[in-house]
């Protein structure tokens, strides 16, 4: 049943919700402490055990799946209720904080790729498997990119 | 009298009205995306920052503080983008993940995650101090705003940060994404992104699934599910640890 699915999410999200304002009055501040994770691995845990059970069926899939696919338009929602009048007048801060991280995390993949060393590059390891399974390769690689 | 019915049908109806407005806003992105920029910018992104740009048109509009929704026919978008549906649809992308899968990234991914987490954190907490924003709520939650446009709000409403402080860090966060996405393909080769495993510790530092994997998609198609596979991660580890962690790290400092 698709009902299952939405309130298998439902009370993952309420137990998260819980947990974090638990979380919050323990820890002595007004603030739900990581409510929205603490759900996830709610989420993630169910999933496992249904899975685990041979519980997890379509409707299960559609009732979380429809939610899941609904972020991006209520994140667009959620973008157009801001004070976004306020918030200009902070000025290229955004544009500072953005370019910053974006160049620190740039670099600290280069120092990562340098010091694990060399590896199999992409062009590489389809040369090898290519002559294996062919089309098997293939579809590895575009399959997973339009899911 | 046909604009008065009309108003009250989306008045009454207030929250089908923004299902109705937020798909024509991702309509109208999906649009852009492809023909003003060939797919090289997401059409989430694009979408957010027309949702950012109606906020402030709204704002400027009403002078109030709540973006579009201070439009009462548009008022709609206030719950669809409230706290409770977002962080609903936010836990439901977290049924994707795989713990097989999770374990095939290792311990590269997990180390590319814990950076890519705490790298942007630490310089949109500094910028926002730079600007004035010297209270530890509105650094933590500018600071998570780096981290993704999801952890930032998600943290900022957790810990009671003011709405401009969220607009801002949900700026900054698709900011980031929009750089991803453009700036991949001419850095890929200057930071060794050409195989399987630099792919997966390019997905854990960067985060922005539709940052990684749209800058993946323009480098070499065939790196986007390795980069995506560790970015997925991204947002669930920020949403637990910045309003807990990091913000009483934050609070202790300042």
């Amino acid at each position: 049943m698709t009902i299952s699915g939405v309130a298998l999410l439902a009370i993952c999200t309420l137990l998260g919700a819980i947990l974090g304002d638990l979380l919050g009055m323990a820890l002595g501040v007004k603030a739900n402490v990581g409510g929205v994770g603490l759900a996830m691995i709610a989420l993630i845990a169910g999933r496992h055990w249904l899975v685990r059970r041979g519980m997890l069926n379509e409707g299960i899939k559609l009732g979380v799946g429809f939610w899941a696919a609904f972020y991006i338009p209520i994140v667009v929602a959620m973008a157009a209720n801001q004070n976004v009048v306020g918030a200009v007048k902070s000025g290229p801060m955004v544009a500072i904080a953005a370019t910053g991280t974006v160049l620190a995390c740039f670099a600290a993949v280069a120092l990562i790729s340098r010091l694990s060393g060399q590896v199999e590059t992409m062009d590489e390891i389809e040369a090898r498997e290519g002559a294996l399974t062919p089309k098997l390769a293939q579809q590895d690689g575009l399959g997973s990119v339009v899911r | 009298m046909i604009t008065q019915a009309i108003s009250h049908a989306l008045q009454v109806n207030a929250l089908l009205t923004a299902f109705a407005f937020v798909g024509l806003v991702m309509w109208l992105s999906a649009a852009l995306s492809k023909y003003l920029t060939m797919n090289r910018v997401h059409g989430s992104a694009i979408a957010i920052v027309i949702g950012l740009a109606l906020a402030f048109w709204g704002g400027t509009m009403t002078g109030g503080k709540s973006g579009l929704a201070d439009i009462s026919i548009l008022s709609g978008i206030g719950l669809m983008g409230g706290a409770m549906l977002r962080d609903f649809a936010i836990v439901a992308t977290a049924f994707e993940v795989d713990v097989e899968k999770a374990k095939k990234a290792g311990l590269i991914g997990a180390v590319a995650l814990v950076l890519g987490t705490i790298l942007p954190f630490i310089v949109g907490a500094l910028a926002a101090a730079a600007y004035g924003y010297t209270d530890a709520i509105s650094m933590t939650t500018i600071g998570a705003g780096a981290v993704t446009y999801i952890v930032g709000p998600v943290t900022g409403a957790a810990i009671g940060a003011d709405s401009s402080v969220i607009a801002l860090s949900i700026a900054t966060g698709v900011f980031k994404a929009v750089l991803v996405m453009i700036g991949t393909p001419f850095i890929a080769s200057m930071i060794g992104l050409n195989n399987p495993r630099t792919a997966m510790v390019f997905g854990g530092l960067m985060g922005t699934v539709s940052g990684v994997s749209a800058g993946l998609a323009a480098t070499d198609r065939r790196l986007v599910p390795y980069g995506a596979l560790t970015a997925t991660f991204h947002t669930g580890f920020g949403c637990l640890v910045a309003p807990s962690i990091f913000y009483f790290i934050v609070r202790a400092i300042v």
